[in-house]
């Protein structure tokens, strides 16, 4: 229901960063040079790296290209390195027969390191250097040797990243090495890539066996392969792939409904932070604060404000800012009861105009003060990124954060209004307020408290959205009317009411968004819950009994 | 006090009537003079530019009217009467769009420039008849009345009343926000509809038309406002009362409460729709941003600036709140919406009667010397 | 579907906004009659397998505890809750439970409310107009003109119930009494067959209690009258019969000493046993 676009520009950051995944991992080769390892094996390492390399310096291509596969084989955390930089003719030799890597060769003198020790060497002009000369056919073998040189790799990680870049990638000159590799590797995930890497060129090789190998793989690469097969010539394959094709198609239809029914939840997540505090306001006291939209985004921009006291510790600023945006919302929330709703006792109607008044005063409080403009708020690293479930499906972290933090929130509410004194002041003041006076309880200062605590809790869902959406002045103004359907649609006065109708109202808007689109989704929604407002006119879990009356 | 005159006559045996229709009629005389006969120049002549604005105040003051009428006297607050005006302004719009005929920028005998832009083969079918005038102007009230039908119908059997009613009908203007917004609708997506050119043959951008177009809102102004004072003078009126103020009882006694809250309304959103028909020749479009919820409470702001439940209270507020936002937005557009926003707080809370509840205190405290026997209708809450 | 529904009912229900022509049938006896119904909320049962019989022109009382489900009742009979089952005939051609409340009140039941409910922003004059037999469709109500007779039998009704003197001044500042007062006028305006009437003398005098006794007498024979009281000395003046109610369900029944010798009423009203004797 809410304008909460999918791709957030936090996580397009957090992709760039994966992006030239090369740059990266030649830092952390460098790193590696520079750990102090035992300096008697360094000594050893280096002088099997020497060989290597000056195997490289020779005439004959033949021979470069035996270095070259020896280079692959040798399991040296360098390898890749060299490679690359014989690749883009950066392997350089000083006159002084030193192997360097040259860091830039654009201008005239160019930086360059060390091709063992990685250490800085400072300029150099190009006259003193010479480059290890290759031919288009090095060339190819290179690409192909870089490709694969990292499954040598003792670390992990290093060879599932080679074995995904792998997928699609294979040629005749990687499968007969490629095959050996696959006997060797230990960890089964890094293999059953490698399976299928080899599996899709077996595939275009016309082998009907590949397609076992593929089965119930959702990389799209396999799909390509696969769909490749299934058009091709061979009839035979051609079966057996669009065989496996629909395989895959049905666990893809599996993996989409689990997306979909994520992304319901999480937005309903939103909605239910969002409405939750204005379930506690309305159904206890019966008011209708229209400004409880800017009070989330009051929140919002307490978190804003936090990360610009503590720059640099983004993560840091996010939890502060969780206790302080519900104080911040709190204050004025309380500000408003005392300052105008408390004048407006059983008048339910002046008291929505009312806050409406005050809810435009404050977005436009925040234009003048703040800004229009929206403000960044920065996604900690820690909630940045996805959680990869498998190839189809992956959860970003901070909706899942914001998904957990709605739960623990509402577990929160839960408790208080169960089993703390004011839970059971709120409740008596909800059923009957002329009694729970009688009995002694001190309704205005219960109406005061509660008013507080719900909206803290908006407070809290702004801070929650910051990591969700813009924080701008307009922040509140487009959940107001999501909430209250939220709060309506679960029967006024039950939490549990709220959460099941947040929750619900996510997913069904989810659901429908793919055939009916964003807008038309959500006007489906709004109709949707006006009638069943005429079918159900107390909500989804409506309160019975005479107190309900009236 | 009740006599046995008709129903719709009663209104001009009463005084207040009298008054309101005395002083609308002077300042439409009034305006038109100074317009027409001062020459310009002269520091009394009323420009063209102020006619238009006045027009258009008239039209906000009976779309106002509408609203109190519900509100005031049914106790039904309607957050989503905007929706109702801009349906009429649709309606009026797709009228004028018609009238442009192909001298659009791309010159189609038939489509509006927006269709043709959005490469549309021909009109949808409900753009048909709407280029006859008797067809649009039926239309106009038909439209916002058949979609008050509908939702009334809906709303008052299942009795969603009070804050609830109010919610779902700022959802209903919401939710026909988005769907005017997307270009499907075939209405102008964004843009709405606009570069309008004539009204029944007159062209809309000479000072006459926009006269003619004062004059009109004046008179749909004085029509609306003696309809409400005939309903709201009539039983029929003292049973939507005592709806607002007890409906159960009000039921026990025979009354159905959903059909007296359905016709009202009906009525109602028909006067809006009016209204909007009158507004969007004068300011030229007719965009989306009518339906937002914004604009539907600021309407109830109107009414409850200038008192509930009277409504020549309701043109007041009307009048005076965008009288002020003229002003305001012209002078320091940054602080309009604090005004605004302070304007809620302050009526509510310190005005609940309004203008006219001051007027009337005054009033009634003067007859009262006179005569102890009668006293004032205007009720609070 | 439902719509059909609808509109048959309309139709059955314009032959009897006639006024003053209750078309009851009421040959065999009973004006009303409860059967075995039942309605609980959240599980508590507010009337459990309640029958209760009332004859024509009639004077009934109705009392008991706290709780007893006397209001439900009312509640029922007048179409504002709905029993989980059981049937309420209004005489024997008339099914209740498929009724609303104002179809229910256009048959000629009449209600007066425990907490007096006038219109209190309009006069008592108007209050009494509203009440008033009469077409209450919509269109007759527009144009409804208010002729000499009717206003005669407002003033006669002002004159009985003694508010003639404040015809013109808002209901709302009448006091607690004087609304009761008024609401029991606006049930004489409504001329019903069939009163009910709740907690009618809360709030009055002792001269006022009387002279509603009076009036409560006085209709009973012409139209049938069913009177909810604590008070048990008002009861006492008034009552023919007395029906006592208990978590529910009728607990006894009979003339004022028959039920308040009854050893279960006594238990019931353990504490108040004074107040019935």
């Amino acid at each position: 229901m809410s304008n909460v676009p999918r791709s957030r520009p936090v996580e397009a950051r957090g992709g760039a960063a994966s992006g030239p995944i090369h740059h990266a991992l030649l830092l952390l080769l460098l790193c590696l040079l520079m750990l102090p390892v035992g300096a008697q094996a360094q000594g050893e390492r280096d002088a099997e790296a020497i060989a290597l390399l000056e195997a490289l310096d020779v005439r004959a291509y033949a021979d470069k290209a035996r270095a070259i596969e020896a280079i692959v084989g040798s399991d040296d955390p360098r390898a890749l390195d060299w490679l690359q930089a014989l690749l883009d003719g950066r392997l350089q030799r000083t006159e002084a027969g030193r192997f360097v890597v040259v860091l830039d060769n654009r201008g005239r003198d160019w930086p360059v390191a060390d091709a063992l020790s990685g250490e800085a060497l400072g300029e150099m002009s190009r006259r003193e250097l010479d480059r290890i000369g290759i031919n288009n056919a090095l060339r190819n073998q290179l690409r192909s040797a870089i490709a694969v040189v990292d499954l040598y790799s003792p670390d992990l990680d290093l060879r599932r990243a080679s074995a995904e870049r792998l997928l699609g990638e294979v040629d005749a000159d990687l499968a007969v090495p490629l095959a050996t590799v696959i006997e060797a590797e230990t960890d089964s995930g890094v293999r059953q890539r490698l399976v299928q890497a080899l599996a899709i060129y077996r595939l275009e090789q016309g082998e009907v066996a590949a397609v076992a190998d593929l089965e119930g793989s959702l990389h799209p690469r396999v799909r390509v392969a696969l769909n490749g097969a299934a058009n091709g010539d061979d009839p035979v394959l051609a079966d057996a792939a669009r065989h496996a094709l629909n395989g895959i198609e049905q666990m893809l239809k599996l993996n989409r409904a689990a997306e979909t029914l994520y992304f319901g939840l999480s937005l309903g997540s939103v909605l239910v932070l969002a409405a939750i505090g204005l379930a506690i306001t309305f159904g206890v006291m019966g008011v209708i604060n229209m400004a409880h939209g800017e009070l989330i985004m009051l929140g919002a921009y307490t978190t804003w404000a936090m990360q610009q006291l503590l720059p640099g510790q983004p993560g840091l600023a996010l939890l502060l800012a969780i206790p302080a945006g519900f104080l911040v919302a709190a204050l004025a929330g309380v500000a408003i009861e005392r300052g105008v709703i408390q004048f407006l006792k059983g008048r339910p109607l002046e008291t929505l105009l009312a806050t409406f008044g005050i809810s435009l005063i404050l977005q436009q409080l925040v234009r003048t003060v703040i800004s229009p403009l929206n403000r960044t708020v920065v996604t900690p690293e820690w909630m940045s990124g996805s959680l990869a479930i498998n190839d189809a499906l992956s959860l970003t972290l901070n909706r899942l954060y914001v998904l957990g933090f709605a739960l623990l929130v509402f577990a929160a509410l839960m408790l208080i209004m169960r089993r703390s004194r004011l839970g059971l002041e709120v409740r008596a003041v909800t059923q009957n307020r002329a009694m729970a006076r009688a009995m002694g309880i001190r309704a205005t200062r219960v109406d005061i408290l509660t008013f507080a605590l719900g909206s803290g809790v908006a407070g809290l869902a702004g801070v929650a959205l910051s990591q969700l959406t813009n924080v701008g002045p307009n922040l509140g103004q487009n959940y107001i009317i999501d909430s209250f359907m939220v709060v309506v649609f679960g029967g006024v006065g039950n939490l549990w009411g709220t959460l099941v109708a947040g929750l619900s109202l996510g997913v069904i808007n989810q659901v429908l968004e793919p055939w009916a689109g964003a807008v038309l989704a959500k006007i489906i929604v709004l109709v949707f819950i006006i009638l069943f407002i005429q079918k159900r006119p107390r909500g989804l879990f409506p309160q019975k009994g005479r107190a309900a009356e009236g | 006090m009740h006599s046995s005159t008709s129903w719709l006559t009663r209104p001009f045996h009463e005084r207040s009537t009298r008054l309101f229709l005395g002083v609308l009629l002077a300042a439409l005389v009034l305006v038109t003079v100074l317009h027409v006969a001062v020459p310009q120049g002269h520091p009394l002549h009323v420009n063209a530019y102020t006619v238009n604005l006045f027009g258009k105040y008239l039209s906000y003051a009976l779309l106002a009217v509408a609203v109190d009428l519900v509100w005031g006297y049914l106790g039904i607050l309607s957050l989503g009467h905007g929706a109702f005006f801009a349906l009429g302004g649709y309606a009026m719009g797709m009228y004028l769009m018609r009238q442009i005929g192909d001298r659009g920028v791309y010159g189609h005998p038939e489509l509006p420039d927006f269709m043709v832009f959005l490469d549309w083969q021909s009109l949808p079918w409900y753009w048909a008849g709407f280029d006859m005038a008797w067809f649009a102007f039926l239309m106009v009230l038909l439209a916002p009345g058949a979609l008050a039908l509908v939702f009334g119908f809906l709303a008052f059997r299942s009795r969603v009343t009070g804050v609830y009613l109010s919610i779902i009908t700022q959802a209903l203007t919401f939710a026909l926000m988005l769907a005017f917004f997307r270009n499907e609708m075939g209405f102008g997506g964004n843009n709405g509809l606009t570069d309008f050119r004539e009204i029944l043959g007159f062209n809309l951008r000479s000072d006459a038309t926009r006269l003619g177009l004062f004059i009109a809102s004046g008179v749909a102004l004085a029509l609306g406002y003696v309809l409400c004072r005939a309903i709201v003078g009539s039983k029929l009126g003292r049973v939507c009362v005592a709806t607002r103020d007890a409906e159960a009882r009000t039921r026990f006694l025979g009354y159905r409460v959903e059909r007296v809250q359905l016709f009202v309304f009906v009525v109602s959103a028909m006067l809006a729709g009016l209204a909007g028909a009158l507004y969007v020749p004068q300011v030229g479009i007719i965009n989306p941003s009518e339906f937002s919820p914004l604009f539907s409470i600021e309407i109830v702001l109107w009414v409850a600036l200038g008192g509930r439940a009277t409504l020549y209270g309701a043109v007041i507020g009307a009048i005076l709140v965008n009288y002020a936002k003229t002003v305001f937005t012209g002078v320091m557009p940054d602080a309009w919406l604090f005004a605004l926003g302070g304007l809620f707080v302050l009526v509510t809370v310190l005005l609940p009667k309004g203008v006219a509840g001051l007027l009337a205190y005054r009033v009634q405290g003067r007859r009262r010397r006179h005569d102890e026997g009668t006293a004032g209708k205007e009720v609070s809450a | 579907m439902k719509l059909l529904q609808q509109l048959a009912d309309r139709d059955r229900v314009f032959d009897f906004l006639v006024p003053a022509a209750s078309p009851v049938d009421v040959r065999h006896g009973p004006i009303l009659y409860l059967e075995d119904v039942t309605v609980s909320f959240d599980g508590f049962k507010a009337i459990d397998n309640l029958n209760l019989t009332i004859d024509d022109g009639e004077l009934r009382c109705i009392i008991g505890p706290n709780g007893a489900g006397k209001t439900t009742m009312m509640d029922i009979i007048t179409g504002k809750t709905c029993p989980d089952q059981g049937s309420v005939w209004f005489g024997s051609r008339h099914d209740l439970l498929t009724l609303n409340e104002p179809e229910i009140a256009s048959l000629g039941i009449g209600r007066k409310f425990q907490k007096p409910t006038v219109f209190e922003a309009l006069s008592v004059f108007e209050n009494l107009e509203l009440a008033m037999a009469a077409d209450k469709r919509i269109l007759p109500t527009l144009t409804a003109r208010l002729s000499g007779e009717i206003r005669d039998r407002i003033d006669e009704v002002l004159a009985t119930i003694g508010l003639g003197e404040l015809r013109q001044r808002p209901a709302g500042i009448l006091s607690h009494g004087q609304k009761q007062w008024l609401e029991i006028g606006m049930l004489l305006m409504q001329r019903p067959r069939l009163l009910l009437v709740d907690e009618p003398v809360a709030g009055m005098t002792e001269q006022e209690m009387e002279r509603t006794a009076e009036l409560l007498t006085g209709l009973a024979g012409e139209q049938s009258v069913v009177v909810v009281e604590h008070d048990m000395g008002f009861v006492r003046s008034i009552a023919r019969t007395v029906t006592v109610l208990h978590q529910g369900s009728v607990l006894a029944e009979g003339t004022m000493d028959q039920v308040s010798s009854d050893p279960r009423v006594i238990e019931v009203y353990l504490g108040a046993e004074e107040e019935i004797a």
